[in-house]
C-alpha cells in the first residue's frame, strides 16, 4: 500500500525526542496524572460512593468505588492521548515547527506521524500504570487479571492517538479543538461507562453509548479490575483494534497531506 | 555538480507558486537566490531539499534524485530555515544531541561535534541555557550550528539573516564564509542584495516563479546597470529635458530621476558646466539597481 511505503524504525526517533522532552517536564507534567485519580476516587467514589453504596454489575452486587476506579484508569487512557494528540502534537507542529526541523532530517512525515501515535499511546500506557498502582494501593484492583489493564491501555491509546491526530489534520487554529472536545471527549467522559453502567440509561442512548470508543476501553479495564468475564470483551477488542488501524492510516493520510501539501 | 535542477514547478490548485525554474550549482560554489517576497524563491529551495515534492521537473543533489530517494539526499543536507524552529523544551547542547541522533550519529561522536560547533558559533559557554533565554543572533547561531552537525555537503540557507542587528548579522556571514573555505556548498535565499553581494559567487534572480538572472553579482550589475547611477532630486522640467537628451536610460520614480550613464566623468562635467546647484547623488551600481530594474518598485504581499 502506497500510504504505508515509508514505515521505518525511524519512526522511534521522533517517539524518543518526545520521551526526552517529556522527562524534562515531567515533574510539571507528572503531577495531574497522580493527582486527578485520588481525587475522583476522593469525590465520585468515597463522596458520591457513600450515598450509592452498591450497584448490580453484570449480575453481581459491585460497591461503587470497585466500578468506579477502573473509569478512572480508562479516562486517564483517553486524557494522556487524545490531548497529546491534538493540543501537544498542533504546538509542536505549528507554533513551535518543531515537525519542519525534523523533516529537514533524513526521517520522513512518515516517520514523525507514527513516531507521535507511538509516544501518545506509550504516554496512555504510562499513565494506566501509575493509576493502576493509586486505585490497587486503595484495595481495587483484582490480581493477576488487573495487569491486562497494560495491553488494554496500548490498545485505547493507539486508538485515541488516531482519532487526535486526524482532528489536528483537521483544525485550522487550535481553538477549534474546543468543537470536539464539547461533542466527543466530554460526551464520552460522561456517558462512556465511566461513571454509572449503561444499563441505567434510557434504551434510546444505548446505541449510541456503545458507539463511543471510551465505553469499550471502560468495559475492557473493569472487565479486568474486577476479574470479571464481560460477554462484549471480544467485541470491545474488535471495534478498538480496527479503530487503531483505520483511524491510524487516516491520521497518516491526513496530516502527510497537511505537511506536505 | 552538486545541484541540478531541471524545469521545477510546484503550483497549489489554481496558482502556480514557482513556475518552471532550472539552475545548477557547482561544488562549493555559494548561490543566492534573490527576489521579492512571493517570488517563489523559498518554495522552489524547500522543493530542493526535499520538503516539497515538485507538481512537476527533477531536482538532484549530487547525482541524487530528490523524489525517489529523500533520506539519502536530506542525510547531505544541512538546513537553516526561515523562522527558528529549535526545541524549546531543550537546552542549548541538548538540542544539537537529538538533533544528530536524527542522522544516526553515535552520542559520543555527536557529543564530541556539538561541542566543536558550539564554540565555533561562540556558544561554548551557554551549553545549558534554556532556549527562551537567547537572544535572536543566539537562536540563528544555534541554528546554523545545528545545521552542521551532520557535516553536511550542501548547506541550505532560507533568509539567514532576517531581523538580526549588524552584529549578528557579521558574524553569520563571517562563519558563512569560513565554511565556504571548506568548500562546503551552499545555496541560500535572501532579499538583502548586501548579503548577495558579501556571500555569493553567484545569484540567481526570481520574481513570479521564474528566472530573471543568473550569474555573478559583479557581472550582473556591469550587464544590467553600468558602472554609474546618478540619482537627482528637487529638479526642474529643463534638467530633466537636459537629461533624456543625454542619452541612455532614464527612470523617473516619484520626485526622483535616475539615470545610468556610460561615462561617469562625462556626466560629473555636465554637472558642473549647466546644472552645477542640482541635487544629486553619484555611486557605484550596485545589486539592489539591478533587481529593482528588473522586479519593478511596486510594493510586494
Amino acid at each position: 500500500m502506497e500510504l504505508l511505503r515509508n514505515i521505518s524504525w525511524r519512526a522511534t526517533k521522533v517517539w524518543r525526542r518526545n520521551i526526552d522532552v517529556f522527562l524534562v517536564t515531567l515533574p510539571i507534567e507528572g503531577l495531574p496524572a497522580i493527582v486527578e485519580p485520588i481525587l475522583y476516587l476522593l469525590a465520585f467514589g468515597m463522596g458520591l460512593g457513600t450515598m450509592i453504596g452498591t450497584l448490580h454489575y453484570q449480575g453481581r452486587v459491585v460497591d461503587y468505588l470497585h466500578f468506579l476506579a477502573p473509569g478512572t484508569v480508562a479516562v486517564a487512557i483517553l486524557f494522556w492521548s487524545y490531548f497529546e494528540m491534538t493540543y501537544a502534537s498542533y504546538i509542536r507542529m505549528y507554533y513551535q515547527k518543531t515537525f519542519d526541523a525534523i523533516l529537514a532530517t533524513p526521517l520522513l512525515v512518515e516517520d514523525v506521524i507514527l513516531g507521535e501515535m507511538l509516544f501518545a499511546t506509550t504516554k496512555s500506557l504510562l499513565a494506566a500504570t501509575v493509576m493502576l498502582g493509586v486505585i490497587s494501593a486503595f484495595g481495587l484492583v483484582s490480581w493477576p487479571t488487573g495487569l491486562l489493564v497494560l495491553p488494554i491501555a496500548v490498545l485505547g491509546g493507539s486508538f485515541f492517538a488516531g482519532i487526535g491526530l486526524v482532528i489536528t489534520s483537521m483544525v485550522r487554529n487550535i481553538s477549534h479543538f474546543n468543537v470536539p472536545m464539547s461533542l466527543f471527549v466530554l460526551p464520552m467522559f460522561t456517558f462512556g461507562g465511566t461513571f454509572f453502567p449503561l444499563e441505567v440509561l434510557p434504551s434510546w442512548a444505548h446505541p449510541i453509548a456503545w458507539c463511543l470508543p471510551l465505553t469499550h476501553v471502560s468495559l475492557l479495564v473493569r472487565s479486568a479490575t474486577l476479574g470479571m468475564a464481560h460477554p462484549m470483551i471480544p467485541v470491545s477488542v474488535a471495534y478498538l483494534a480496527l479503530g487503531s488501524v483505520v483511524f491510524g492510516i487516516l491520521a497518516l493520510h491526513r496530516m502527510k497531506r497537511r505537511l506536505v501539501p | 555538480m552538486a545541484i541540478v535542477a531541471r524545469d521545477l514547478v510546484k503550483s497549489y490548485g489554481e496558482t502556480e507558486a514557482v513556475r518552471g525554474v532550472s539552475f545548477e550549482v557547482r561544488a562549493g560554489e555559494v548561490v543566492g537566490f534573490l527576489g521579492p517576497n512571493g517570488a517563489g524563491k523559498t518554495t522552489t529551495v524547500r522543493m530542493v531539499s526535499c520538503f516539497l515534492p515538485p507538481t512537476s521537473g527533477s531536482a538532484e543533489v549530487f547525482g541524487i534524485d530528490v523524489r525517489t530517494r529523500p533520506r539519502d539526499v536530506k542525510a547531505m543536507l544541512g538546513v537553516c530555515p526561515q523562522e527558528d524552529n529549535l526545541d524549546p523544551d531543550f537546552d542549548v547542547l541538548k538540542n544539537l544531541l537529538v538533533y544528530a541522533r536524527y542522522f544516526d550519529i553515535p552520542p559520543d561522536v555527536a557529543r564530541k561535534r556539538a561541542l566543536e560547533l558550539l564554540d565555533a558559533v561562540s556558544l561554548g559557554d551557554r551549553l545549558k541555557s534554556r532556549i527562551d533565554t537567547l537572544s535572536g543572533g543566539m537562536k540563528r547561531r544555534l541554528v546554523l550550528a545545528r545545521a552542521l552537525v551532520n557535516e553536511p555537503r550542501v548547506l541550505i540557507l532560507d533568509e539567514p539573516t532576517t531581523g538580526l542587528d549588524p552584529q549578528a548579522r557579521h558574524s553569520i556571514w563571517t562563519r558563512i564564509r569560513s565554511l565556504r573555505a571548506t568548500g562546503v556548498t551552499v545555496l541560500l535565499t535572501t532579499h538583502y542584495m548586501e548579503e548577495a553581494t558579501q556571500l555569493c559567487d553567484r545569484v540567481i534572480l526570481v520574481d513570479h516563479g521564474k528566472i530573471l538572472l543568473d550569474g555573478a553579482p559583479k557581472d550582473l550589475i556591469a550587464r544590467e546597470i553600468g558602472h554609474t547611477v546618478i540619482e537627482a532630486w528637487n529638479h526642474d522640467a529643463e534638467f530633466a529635458a537636459a537629461v533624456r537628451a543625454l542619452a541612455g536610460r532614464v527612470e523617473e520614480i516619484g520626485d526622483r530621476l535616475f539615470f545610468y550613464p556610460d561615462d561617469a566623468e562625462g556626466a560629473e562635467r555636465f554637472f558642473e558646466e549647466r546644472f552645477p546647484d542640482q541635487e544629486r547623488q553619484i555611486r557605484r551600481a550596485t545589486l539592489e539597481d539591478v533587481f529593482l530594474k528588473r522586479t519593478g518598485r511596486a510594493l510586494r504581499n
